[in-house]
């Protein structure tokens, strides 16, 4: 029998996975973008799995919004990147240094 | 017995695909990891019954979002080398990081306990009930606000993403349809007088009208 145990033991170990990511591709903003998707996937985890091991429909509707919200994010995320690139032939993150801060 | 193993299978396969996502050497090989780590996610919604997630996971996310991506890696031209620079350098922060989380989240969730009975499987359901159909009726009903107001999100995020990636190159000669519906004929059609048969029998008017042309 799968419990809820297991399926937010998975939840927190792929959270974890893409905070590693995080840390390990922090010049790369198109693996950065993925690696929050991959936490957003890890969260909406957590949501389906508590809205089905203890009955209530509403963890289902949220995951729902939060599809949603990630669409737009990619969406807006990926348009400025190519903006980026356009402006600057790099999407490395060291390059993106024209405030000086 | 076979949901359990069906469960550590998908679950291997998940936790491989997101390792896939963080430590491969080429973006293109990043996304189609992720790609494989939705799909076996929306398997392991399924099995815990969750179906119109489990397929919403994998019509927009593969279907549209991950697609989305591949595009904009293979459309750009990257110089992984230089961005996979100094990789090595804080790995073992973001190794220890995420071995802190995953101790920390085991520990609750095994040990200490969240409060609520976690040792219990799915609430069961009969075979008729539709997840869908659940799911519509809390949705546009109660949530039909929220609802309404994610479509506003995703009308914004089409503008924005249109808006921002439009760009106006110099030296393209594009169609202004407001200047070609606004033209009148005075700026198009120049009536020349004495070209008729009359005209030509007289030098004189063909000799003005050639001028006229000329």
């Amino acid at each position: 029998m799968i419990t809820l145990q297991h399926m937010l033991t998975l939840s927190g170990v792929l959270f974890a996975l893409a905070i590693a990511g995080i840390f390990l591709n922090r010049k790369n903003v198109i693996l950065l973008l993925m690696c929050i998707e991959l936490m957003l996937l890890a969260v909406n985890f957590s949501f389906v799995s508590f809205s089905r091991f203890l009955g209530d429909l509403d963890g289902q509707v949220f995951v729902f919004f939060v599809l949603t919200v990630a669409a737009a994010e990619a969406a807006i995320g990926l348009a400025i990147l190519v903006v980026l690139f356009r402006e600057r032939r790099s999407i490395n993150v060291e390059d993106l240094d024209t405030l000086k801060g | 017995m076979f949901v359990q193993v069906l469960f550590y299978a998908f679950s291997a396969v998940l936790i491989a695909s997101a390792l896939g996502v963080i430590v491969a050497r080429n973006p293109v090989y990043s996304a189609l990891s992720l790609v494989l780590a939705f799909f076996t996610s929306a398997a392991l919604w399924l099995l815990i019954e969750a179906e119109f997630l489990a397929i919403v996971l994998v019509l927009v996310y593969v279907g549209a979002v991950m697609v989305l991506f591949l595009f904009v890696v293979m459309m750009l031209d990257l110089n992984t080398t230089s961005l996979r620079q100094g990789f090595a350098r804080y790995a073992w922060l973001g190794w220890l990081t995420a071995l802190a989380v995953i101790v920390q989240m085991v520990g609750v969730f095994w040990f200490r306990g969240l409060g609520i009975d976690a040792t219990q499987g799915a609430v069961a359901r009969s075979a008729e009930v539709s997840n869908t159909r659940e799911l519509g009726e809390v949705l546009y009903t109660q949530y039909v606000y929220p609802f309404e107001l994610a479509s506003v999100v995703l009308l914004v995020a089409i503008v924005a993403a249109i808006t921002l990636t439009m760009r106006r190159r110099p030296g393209l000669k594009p169609q202004d349809v407001a200047k070609q519906v606004a033209v009148r004929r005075e700026d198009r059609v120049r009536l020349v007088k004495g070209l008729g048969p009359k005209a030509k029998s007289s030098g004189e008017s063909a000799a003005s009208a050639e001028e006229g042309q000329s």
